[in-house]
């Protein structure tokens, strides 16, 4: 039997004046890998940072569950420590606090239990030798002056450290070269299990080959207008979005 | 998203002793209290002519025509002179015990146990304590309070006393001349490493005063010394006044490192003046936290005098609500092929005010210099303020010289990114804030830099409007 995870029901979300999502509807049970795909602007990002519930866009209808908890209106951080997590297109750099001090404090406020420094550090070494990253980086103030693949890199080790229940990869691969995208994939199937699940956003499926996709979704102008099988996703790689582009 | 950021918790500095003073002089300023203090201090002729000479030029001086406003300071009301109920020990056993409690809280002498090799303590107007490791009083270290420094020393100290800041700096160089009590004198001789750091701690307790230490460093050719002070006093209403004065003569090819914490409170006018004269091929290098007072203007300065000779400068004032903090640093390169480095940050929160001012003169006999400035400030909210006024005088062509200012504030992004990961709101800024602060922070002596995160971590307390 699959246990529900995320329920999203009739979204709609606007930033400022501008409508963005219009009435999403999203289930995501545990053990499943979920696929947002969408030309630009159709509203993806939009859809990944209202659900940690993003204070720079307004939610004018609609909820979304998490364990079957209404999380809707809940501030980023409690969503943060119920287990979403979202890796971003562009991370911020914070100077000053290094990669080890940050993980190991967010990962204080994710986690009820004590950290034991000597463990941390091996399993952050572990995943970092794993992800193919520079050890030298654990001590590099966060993001600072990290190359675009750093900080992919970067977000996909946050992901395994913190562990969530809900992994969000907002556009992980993109910028990325072949290498990087397998790396990044790499990561993605050490974290996934049973208990937990993934959703990818992304505009390519180079991500998706080496991973098992339950669900393919295609949102165009802030609706989903078809969800399938990974085979879904080879036929936009053949054809585009433009079969599914909404008469205006 | 609007956060209330409150005030620094000063409790651990807040608290008063009763004030047991054995005797506090008259208010105000008059040739007449001048002579009982230094009658009280038992000075030799030649101070008392000089402190008299140093009132006479400081009735001539106006009050500094720029920065923050300072005419609330009326110095009829302030006893520049109080001193406690003791005499100066080199145990803590001898130390009355409000006093030693007071520095117990403040972890002066755990300090001294662990990390220093010298600890000087200040109580209002006089030096109550102290002490210096035996091997260094071998190797010829003088490490003493001033009194005892113009008594048994007073050839140096007139070589050197108010000869780096001359009473005509400005106004209340002059009013330190004149009413001067405490401090230290390091002497540290020719060729002599000081490998751990000395250490004077300077509280004020008592209201309505003021405090005149007077540090004297002397580091000789070849010599190198770290010298720690801190400063703090407990929260009147009446206003209180800093007027300390540093003299740093550091010789060809030796080292000194100063660093200080000034965590005065907020009715403590802060105008103290501090200098370095630099020998050949000698480095100077600062480290400066500003956190307390109701106003401040410290301004240290390098005089880069001696040929190949650096300074660096590493500073951060911390302005919460109230508080106008008028801070910078001045560097003159008097001789070819001398470098200085300034590396100042600023925080503002709750309508402070923090103003970076700073001089670079590289003057016609300097070719080959090098100076890089870099001031970055970071405001917290909307309502406090961050200025930039720096001074470049350039008089040669042979010169490398770079200035970078920046004024940011924390961006929603950064603070949903931060969340996103677990942080409160509060803990997202508190974490911002403190990397900011991270290369000054590293920089202080560590009991220093924890107290510096405590003091940011505490008290960021949100709520959302």
């Amino acid at each position: 039997m699959k246990t529900e995870l995320l329920n999203i029901n009739n979204l709609h979300v606007s930033a400022g004046d501008k409508i963005i999502l219009n009435g999403i509807d999203l289930k995501i049970n545990k053990g499943e890998i979920h696929v947002i795909m969408g030309p630009n602007g159709s509203g993806k990002t939009t859809t990944a940072n209202a659900i940690l519930n993003n204070p720079m866009y307004t939610k004018t209808a609609g909820s979304i569950l998490f364990e079957g908890e209404d999380i809707t209106n809940l501030k980023t951080d409690e969503i943060a420590r119920k287990g979403v997590f979202m890796s971003f297109q562009l991370p911020e750099e914070i100077p000053g606090i290094s990669v080890t001090n940050f993980l190991k404090y967010a990962k204080s406020k994710t986690t009820s239990e004590p950290i034991k420094i000597f463990s941390f550090k091996n399993e952050l070494k572990t995943y970092m030798a794993e992800l193919n990253m520079n050890p030298n980086n654990m001590e590099r103030s966060l993001n600072v002056g990290f190359s675009g693949g750093e900080k992919k890199k970067n977000e996909i080790l946050q992901m395994l450290v913190l562990n969530p229940k809900l992994a969000i990869l907002d556009e992980t691969d993109s910028g990325l070269d072949v290498d990087a995208i397998n790396t990044v994939s790499k990561g993605i199937q050490m974290y996934k299990n049973e208990t937990n699940a993934v959703l990818i956003i992304t505009h390519n499926t180079k991500i998706l080959k080496s991973l098992n996709v339950d669900y393919v979704h295609i949102l165009v102008d802030g609706k989903i207008v078809k969800t399938g099988s990974q085979e879904l996703a080879k036929e936009i790689e053949e054809n585009g979005y433009s079969q599914f582009k909404v008469q205006k | 998203m609007k956060t209330q950021v409150d005030e620094i918790n000063r409790n651990i500095y807040d608290f008063k002793n009763a004030d047991n003073y054995e005797y506090k002089i008259k208010k105000g300023l008059t040739p007449e209290i001048v002579e009982d203090i230094s009658r009280q201090k038992q000075d030799p002729d030649w101070m008392r002519d000089f402190r008299l000479k140093a009132l006479e030029v400081y009735n001539k001086l106006e009050l500094p025509t720029w920065g923050p406003d300072i005419s609330e300071l009326n110095m009829d009301e302030i006893a520049t002179y109080v001193k406690p109920k003791t005499t100066l020990s080199n145990s803590w056993e001898d130390v009355p015990d409000d006093i030693k409690s007071t520095f117990d809280k403040l972890g002066i002498p755990e300090a001294e146990k662990t990390s220093l090799a010298g600890v000087g303590a200040q109580y209002d107007s006089e030096v109550v304590y102290h002490s210096m490791k035996e091997d260094l009083i071998k190797q010829g270290v003088i490490y003493t309070d001033m009194e005892t420094a113009v008594r048994e020393y007073p050839e140096i100290v007139k070589e050197h006393f108010m000869k780096c800041v001359p009473l005509n700096d400005h106004k209340f160089a002059a009013l330190h001349g004149a009413v001067w009590s405490g401090g230290s004198f390091v002497y540290v001789p020719k060729g002599v490493k000081v490998d751990i750091p000395l250490q004077s701690y300077f509280r004020l307790n008592s209201p309505e005063s003021g405090q005149f230490e007077h540090t004297l460093i002397i580091v000789e050719e070849e010599a190198s010394l770290h010298f720690i002070e801190g400063c703090s006093a407990p929260k009147y209403n009446k206003v209180n006044l800093h007027a300390g004065c540093v003299e740093l003569y550091v010789k060809d090819n030796a080292y000194l490192r100063y660093s200080t914490i000034e965590n005065w409170s907020k009715n403590m006018l802060n105008l103290n003046t501090k200098k370095a004269i630099v020998g050949k091929n000698a480095k100077m290098d600062w480290v400066s936290g500003s956190f307390g007072s109701k106003i401040s203007m410290l301004y240290p300065m390098s005089i880069l005098n001696g040929e190949g000779s650096k300074t660096e400068f590493t500073g951060i004032s911390f302005a919460g609500g109230g508080q106008n903090l008028d801070n910078g640093f001045k560097v003159v390169h008097n001789a070819p092929h001398t470098s200085s480095v300034v590396n100042a940050k600023s925080i503002s929160k709750n309508g402070g005010k923090c103003t970076y001012r700073s001089l670079v003169r590289i003057s016609e006999n300097a070719p080959g210099a090098k100076s890089s400035v870099s001031c970055e400030s970071l405001m917290l909210d909307d309502i406090s303020i961050s200025d930039t006024i720096p001074t470049n005088d350039i008089r040669t062509d042979d010169v490398e010289f770079s200035h970078e200012a920046k004024i940011g504030k924390i961006s929603d992004k950064t603070i949903f990114y931060l969340m996103s990961r677990g942080l409160s709101e509060e803990d997202a800024k508190a974490m911002i804030v403190r990397g900011f602060a991270y290369p000054i922070s590293k920089e202080l002596p560590v009991e220093y830099a924890v107290e510096m995160n405590r003091l940011i971590n505490l008290e960021l307390e949100g709520a959302i409007g």
